[in-house]
């Protein structure tokens, strides 16, 4: 069996790697995928252009003012005075946000009066409009409370006090970055698998292979060990990228991380086998690879929370692989997780690989043109 | 006349293999209604663990004000303990702990009398998870004190305005984007093997000894996909409008404008990708690498292009749904600002002259 088995590996990797542009696709496209998404895709926000409309003439709006230019958060980039000028400022995105300070601000917070300032938010993209406004109370909070300190004419603030595991600062890359090792990881998979068996099919070689000797577990292998490996290379690739480029921290244990990394690749390889095998063109299977990786992708809960779907989608989520392997890779990078805090992880993406590829093992032999 | 019967050629084969039509029509209602309801960046109903060390009135008070809000379903506690493992099994994104000593601290100025504690690992979860709570607690505290007659804290005081979105529906933001992705799928998947299979069957030789020149053979190509795009971009549109509601503020001319060269960007992407590809097994492995998550990722779509680096801000200038998704935006949520919508739909124009340019210049060389 087995020198039968290691003829059909070298040459399904031949069969990947003797085309150039083939090869040049299958590694070039992944790293810079991860340098430039790794940076890309971040909701953290830094720079929030701001325009300010002071009308108050007194030293103490200018105070205001100041506290927003000492966050890196934000970064004035324009000055208005007049009403007129607030319409088209925001709706040309030239600032996400306008800081108007009334005629009387100085005289009312002397005063003791409650001191109005009007802040405009860009709404067209939700999520920075939230950020912004967080950012924004924070500052206001942090002078209403050096205000008071100074003034001592307000009852010390009942605090609340914050913290937060696991990402202390809060950065939203330390998330991102361990979703896009399943991300790349997945997609690689599928360009190796997921047209294999098509383009064999329609090139009539298929055939011809299953007329040969070798045992339907011995084309089964041949197919799905090449995507295996290719798929751990370019895992193991990533995951140095975000530990040693990214400076994800890596909590857990390696050798947890890689159950999972073999796991989710034996989903992803079965998966991809059985959309070739059930395709009868590459056209077909070209389309079968786009309609599982895109779905696979939104909905594992890489850049949005599964908690916040509805529950009739979080159902659907379950025969997802990528859903599990997102938890294994987060949970080992930053939670340090155990091993059997994953457990419900780990069987549903080998149930999954077990169903595809026994799956895409009987559609070899019974789907014929 | 000789591209018509082109055009007619290339429609026979559509309707012959189904998949194209799957593509165009299918693949956007199934996808938007998927990603419609499936992606949300709106946090409800986060379960919390709440921890009341030493039960009284005020806590009673405190618990009552969370149950209330629609943010959270919590769970009450009595230990940390408890709820740290709660925390470790994601079965709560978060612990509200009210100290032992709560009514006692709770004026004071040492030690805070609430801590709240978030799991960090989604860290725009937990932000927004920490502005809830402080809004519950802030709310709570105000009420309190106008209870106990003390004057209100603020002295200054913020009006904050929405614009466009004033409930901030995250979903009002993401599904005119989503449509911008779903199209540049469709766009590349239609035209990125057709050429590479006329090449791989042989019969683009046979296409080539006829008198038609290069032109009509790519328009005769391009024609039928594009009718079939805009197809699935309007039943994309009705969607978002009838079943989403999203608000559609600007006008559908200009909608329907800037998706015609949009999806003559994608259409032209993918018919260049054939081209250069002339296998059908590379064009799928480029259609997949560069249309999918660059559209996904770098387009403003879900990630604020203004918050990148510069360097992969320049980037994204080449990913043409970068263009349409900041047109959509706008037209669906501010209206027409031509300010917006000049820029990008001059970038789209130029980029789908540059891709159908080339695809025209490598073509002919290949004929040579």
């Amino acid at each position: 069996m087995w020198p039968h088995l290691l003829g059909l590996i070298v040459k399904e990797f031949l069969a990947v790697l003797k085309d150039k542009k083939s090869r040049v696709v299958l590694i070039g496209p992944p790293i810079i995928q991860v340098l430039v998404f790794g940076y890309a895709a971040t909701y953290d926000l830094s720079h929030v252009p701001f325009a300010v409309y002071n009308e108050d003439p007194g030293p103490l709006s200018r105070d205001v003012v100041a506290a927003f230019h000492g966050s890196s958060n934000f970064q004035e980039v324009a000055q208005i005075t007049h009403d007129e000028q607030i319409v088209p400022l925001i709706d040309r995105k030239e600032a996400l946000m306008l800081l108007h300070i009334g005629p009387h601000f100085s005289r009312d917070l002397v005063l003791g009066r409650p001191a109005l300032v009007q802040v405009i938010v860009d709404g067209r993209n939700s999520n920075t409009a939230a950020l912004t406004l967080t950012y924004v109370r924070t500052i206001a909070d942090r002078f209403n409370s050096q205000w008071g300190d100074r003034h001592g004419q307000f009852t010390p603030p009942a605090r609340l006090d914050i913290r937060a595991w696991f990402n202390p600062n809060l950065e939203s890359r330390w998330f991102i970055v361990p979703g896009i090792v399943a991300l790349l990881t997945l997609l690689v998979t599928m360009l190796v698998t997921a047209l294999s068996v098509a383009r064999e099919r329609e090139q009539g070689t298929f055939d011809q292979l299953l007329v040969t000797p070798l045992r339907p577990v011995e084309i089964l292998l041949g197919k799905a060990i090449p995507g295996f490996l290719i798929g751990l290379v370019e895992a193991s690739a990533i995951i140095l990228v975000a530990r040693w480029w990214f400076h994800v921290p890596l909590r857990g244990s390696v050798l947890t991380l890689y159950i999972g990394v073999a796991l989710f690749l034996l989903a992803a390889v079965g998966v991809g086998l059985m959309i070739s095998a059930l395709a009868t063109t590459q056209q077909q299977g070209l389309l079968g690879a786009f309609l599982f990786m895109v779905p696979a992708i939104i909905l594992s809960g890489f850049a949005t929370p599964l908690g916040n779907m509805p529950s009739l989608v979080q159902h659907l989520t379950l025969i997802n692989p990528m859903r599990y392997f997102m938890v294994v890779l987060r949970g080992v990078f930053l939670e340090d997780a155990p091993l059997e805090l994953l457990l419900d992880q780990f069987w549903p993406m080998a149930i999954i690989g077990v169903f595809t590829l026994g799956a895409a093992s009987w559609l070899f032999r019974h789907r014929m043109h | 006349m000789r591209l018509r019967g082109l055009v007619r050629k290339e429609f026979l084969q559509i309707l012959r293999d189904p998949s194209s039509l799957a593509i165009a029509f299918v693949m956007p209602v199934a996808l938007l209604l998927l990603f419609g309801y499936g992606i949300s960046l709106d946090a409800e109903h986060v379960p919390l663990a709440l921890v009341v060390e030493h039960p009284s009135a005020e806590t009673a008070s405190v618990t009552g004000a969370f149950q209330q809000s629609r943010y959270f379903d919590p769970v009450l506690l009595s230990d940390m303990r408890t709820a740290t493992h709660a925390l470790a099994m994601h079965q709560v994104h978060g612990i509200v702990r009210l100290r032992e000593d709560f009514a006692r601290h709770l004026w004071g100025a040492g030690e805070a009398p609430i801590q709240l504690i978030v799991n960090g690992v989604d860290a725009n979860n937990a932000r927004l998870i920490e502005g809830y709570v402080e809004g519950v607690w802030a709310t709570w505290v105000d009420h309190q004190a106008r209870e106990r007659g003390a004057a209100p804290r603020r002295a200054v005081q913020l009006q904050t305005q929405v614009w466009f979105n004033s409930e901030l529906r995250s979903r009002d933001y993401l599904v005119p984007g989503l449509i911008a992705v779903i199209m540049t799928l469709i766009g590349a998947l239609l035209t990125a093997m057709v050429v590479a299979r006329e090449w791989e069957r042989g019969t683009m030789e046979a296409l080539m000894v006829t008198p038609v020149a290069v032109r009509e053979v790519l328009l005769g190509k391009l024609i039928p996909y594009f009718v079939l795009g805009m197809g699935g971009m309007a039943l994309s549109v009705a969607m978002a409008v009838w079943l989403f509601d999203v608000p559609l503020r600007g006008s559908l001319a200009i909608l329907f404008a800037s998706a015609a060269l949009f999806l003559l960007v994608a259409l032209g992407m993918g018919l260049l990708i054939s081209i250069v590809a002339r296998n059908q097994f590379v064009a799928g492995q480029i259609a997949i690498i560069v249309t999918f998550l660059p559209a996904f990722i770098l387009s403003g779509f879900i990630f604020d292009i203004g918050s990148m680096p510069a360097v992969v801000q320049a980037l994204t200038h080449l990913i043409a749904a970068r263009y349409f998704v900041a047109i959509l935006q706008t037209v669906f949520l501010a209206g027409d600002v031509w300010a917006v919508i000049m820029p990008n739909a001059l970038a789209l124009m130029l980029m789908a002259g540059i891709f159908l340019g080339l695809s025209r210049f490598r073509f002919r060389k290949r004929l040579d």
